[in-house]
């Protein structure tokens, strides 16, 4: 398989049968993921969509062998939702939802330590693994099977990274979307670890932007542990210091989180840097063809 | 969102933390009363604006006289404070705050921030107050210590004595130190705040702690659940464009350049900015329209852009996934109904319902320049100004 998800992952909702839900349901089970039903409170026991409503979450584990959850429940609530999946004993939790308070991040990530359950996003688009299943909001039909692993915190960027891959025949291996929140699950230290051990991936294209210190930390384990060669692009070089750019993470404070520190700590990494975000497919392509 | 200092002191008194003597005004005329009110012979009126560095900036003045304080009031009010953090065009003073004057021994510095390599809140102290910590990190790294707090293990002692003794402190100043630090985190995590920053936290002759400076930053998603804390919001402090666009729930940033832009999504944004430079020129603005767009919205949009006098060019970019692009034509439709197009468009509409997208735009005979990709886009717009 490709990393953390495959045709075979049992995959539910949590808020399954709201308007985001139902929709993205739909659109998962089209693409072909293993949906195997969702979780709403009080309407355990009816259908949705041709799947099972469960009650809770570990209801949803005991009875369909649920493995990974993709969640959709509104701000206020998520933090909740995703405690309750981890609870429930789901390795896998995908969390949409975008406009979580921090604290309630806080006290998730203080939850999560040292259990084994891994927590993709909040604020992000999900994870696909492509012609097999997808968990979350992307557009499936850009996709393409193939070798390179795309990490990154935006949505909409991953998705002209992956069309280049697309059209330059490398196609995607796994893309993981870790989120635009400034207290989120997997990092991109996370996922550069599982694609360099993955034997279906050849290739890393990393998307990062303005705000924390993450990507300096990927430079640091790029350095010391991956040999597959890694094109990355920051977003954000442009923005004005002290301006939240629309994800809640990207923001440059005191100086911290610039895109140039990025850059310079990514390409002292060995990494190939690209300023331009339309050719980052052209650089992972030369990389291969340079090669044979 | 940001608060004015007067306000973070309000709140920090609702948490038990010693505040100065002082009010808030909003007219010249009222200072000489509030002084006499106060009491003493020494205060400092200072301007309320949403940046920091106002000291340096002759924000701040310092008076011994009742004249003093009502010729610094009509100076200060409506006046311009041009700052390191305001940008060049400076930020104009609306409200003042005056306060009674203290004897201080010590100035410190204090912050609590979210932490977000270490994931939990953190305090952040410094014997050398008063002074912009960047300077005290880049000077004199050494005369600065962070602590974080385990969330699960919370507040404990040992995290205070380690900042007390840090600090030098002695006796029952430690204890007193110990009440602040607790009533600081309690108010943090009540509040929902992403920032708290006492610079200078004093200690007086009388052994007193005193916030006599104070910055708050509220986590704007928490703002559904601090209702009161949202009332704080000052308008004054804010681009009207930026007031206006989120009336729409549209996320909008001016920026100081010539061509205007529409996304979707803020790496997309951001990233379609940066290429912008690369061509050499500069965005008029940051536009995320975001995932959950409907005509009305994206009209707005539109209607915000055309208004703007410094685009000189628009650049729309849309790798529709759950954004249809069928909507964005027909928001750009209904703009042009209100707001003329006079400048140069350039479109490059990808992802869900192009085609419809692009046929209502072609139908209505509008000029615009389709792009195929956000390379050409930009290329094409940079072009244009």
């Amino acid at each position: 398989m490709a990393v953390l998800l495959d045709k075979n992952t049992r995959v539910i909702c949590q808020g399954f049968t709201g308007k985001q839900g139902t929709f993205h349901s739909e659109q998962m089970m089209a693409y072909g993921t293993n949906f195997v039903g969702g979780v709403t409170p009080n309407k355990g026991g009816s259908s949705h969509l041709n799947r099972p409503v469960f009650n809770t979450v570990a209801d949803a584990v005991t009875q369909e062998g649920a493995e990974a959850s993709v969640i959709y429940v509104p701000a206020p609530f998520a933090a909740d939702a995703i405690m309750e999946a981890a609870d429930a004993g789901i390795q896998l939790i995908v969390c949409i939802t975008e406009g979580i308070p921090v604290a309630d991040m806080l006290k998730v990530k203080a939850y999560l330590r040292g259990k084994s359950n891994v927590l993709i996003g909040p604020n992000c688009p999900g994870i696909i693994t492509p012609g097999q299943a997808k968990i979350g909001i992307m557009p499936g039909h850009i996709h393409l099977p193939g070798r390179i692993g795309v990490v990154s915190r935006s949505g909409t960027l991953t998705y002209e990274a992956v069309a280049q891959l697309t059209e330059t025949k490398l196609g995607q291996s796994t893309c993981i979307g870790i989120g635009g929140d400034p207290i989120h699950g997997m990092t991109f230290t996370d996922c550069l670890k599982l694609f360099e051990q993955d034997e279906h991936t050849d290739g890393i294209i990393m998307i990062g932007e303005i705000g924390g210190n993450e990507e300096e930390k990927a430079a640091e384990f790029i350095q010391a542990h991956v040999n597959k060669p890694v094109v990355a692009f920051i977003a954000g070089a442009t923005a004005p210091a002290g301006k939240r750019m629309g994800h809640a993470g990207a923001i440059i404070s005191g100086g911290q989180g610039t895109a140039k520190a990025k850059f310079v700590a990514l390409e002292a990494a060995g990494v190939t840097i690209e300023h331009n975000p339309t050719l980052l497919g052209k650089r992972m392509l030369e990389h291969f063809q340079g090669k044979s | 969102m940001n608060i004015h200092e007067y306000q973070a002191k309000q709140l920090l008194a609702s948490f038990g933390v010693t505040i100065p003597a002082g009010e808030a005004i909003f007219q010249a005329s009222e200072a000489k009363n509030v002084a006499v009110r106060l009491g003493g012979d020494i205060w400092a009126v200072k301007a309320q604006i949403h940046a920091g560095g106002r000291g340096k900036a002759g924000g701040v003045r310092l008076c011994k006289s009742l004249e003093e304080v009502e010729q610094a009031a009509t100076d200060l009010l409506g006046s311009t404070l041009i700052t390191p953090q305001t940008g060049p065009q400076g930020k104009e003073v609306h409200r003042l705050y005056i306060e009674a004057g203290m004897a201080i021994q010590h100035e410190y510095y204090l912050s609590l921030v979210v932490d977000r390599e270490k994931e939990c809140i953190s305090f952040v102290v410094s014997p050398d107050g008063g002074m912009a910590i960047e300077e005290v990190a880049s000077l004199t790294p050494e005369r600065i210590l962070s602590v974080s707090v385990d969330t699960a293990g919370g507040l404990s002692a040992y995290i205070v004595r380690k900042m007390a003794f840090f600090l030098d402190l002695k006796g029952d100043n430690i204890k007193t130190f110990g009440q602040l630090i607790n009533a600081l985190f309690d108010m943090f995590k009540a509040t929902d705040a992403s920032l708290l920053e006492l610079n200078p936290l004093v200690l007086t002759n009388d052994e007193q702690f005193v916030a006599l400076d104070a910055k708050f930053a509220v986590d704007d998603n928490a703002l559904y659940r601090q209702t009161k804390i949202k009332t704080l919001r000052d308008f004054d402090e804010e681009d009207s464009r930026e007031i206006e666009a989120s009336k729409h729930g549209l996320n909008y940033i001016a920026l100081d350049g010539s061509i205007g832009c529409m996304f979707n999504g803020a790496g997309l944004a951001m990233a379609t900015m940066d290429i912008i430079q690369l061509k050499g020129k500069k965005p008029a603005n940051f536009l995320d329209v975001g995932g959950g767009v409907t005509v009305e919205t994206v009209t707005e949009a539109f209607k915000l852009l055309f208004s703007d006098q410094h685009v000189k060019a628009v650049l729309v970019n849309i790798f529709g996934g759950i954004v249809r692009c069928d909507i964005i034509a027909q928001g750009l439709l209904e703009a042009i109904k209100i707001q003329p197009m006079n400048v140069p468009v350039v479109m490059r509409l990808v992802g869900t319902n192009e085609k419809e997208g692009q046929k209502l735009i072609s139908d209505a005979g509008l000029n615009v320049l389709w792009a195929k990709d956000l390379d050409e886009a930009a290329t094409l717009a940079a072009e244009m100004v």
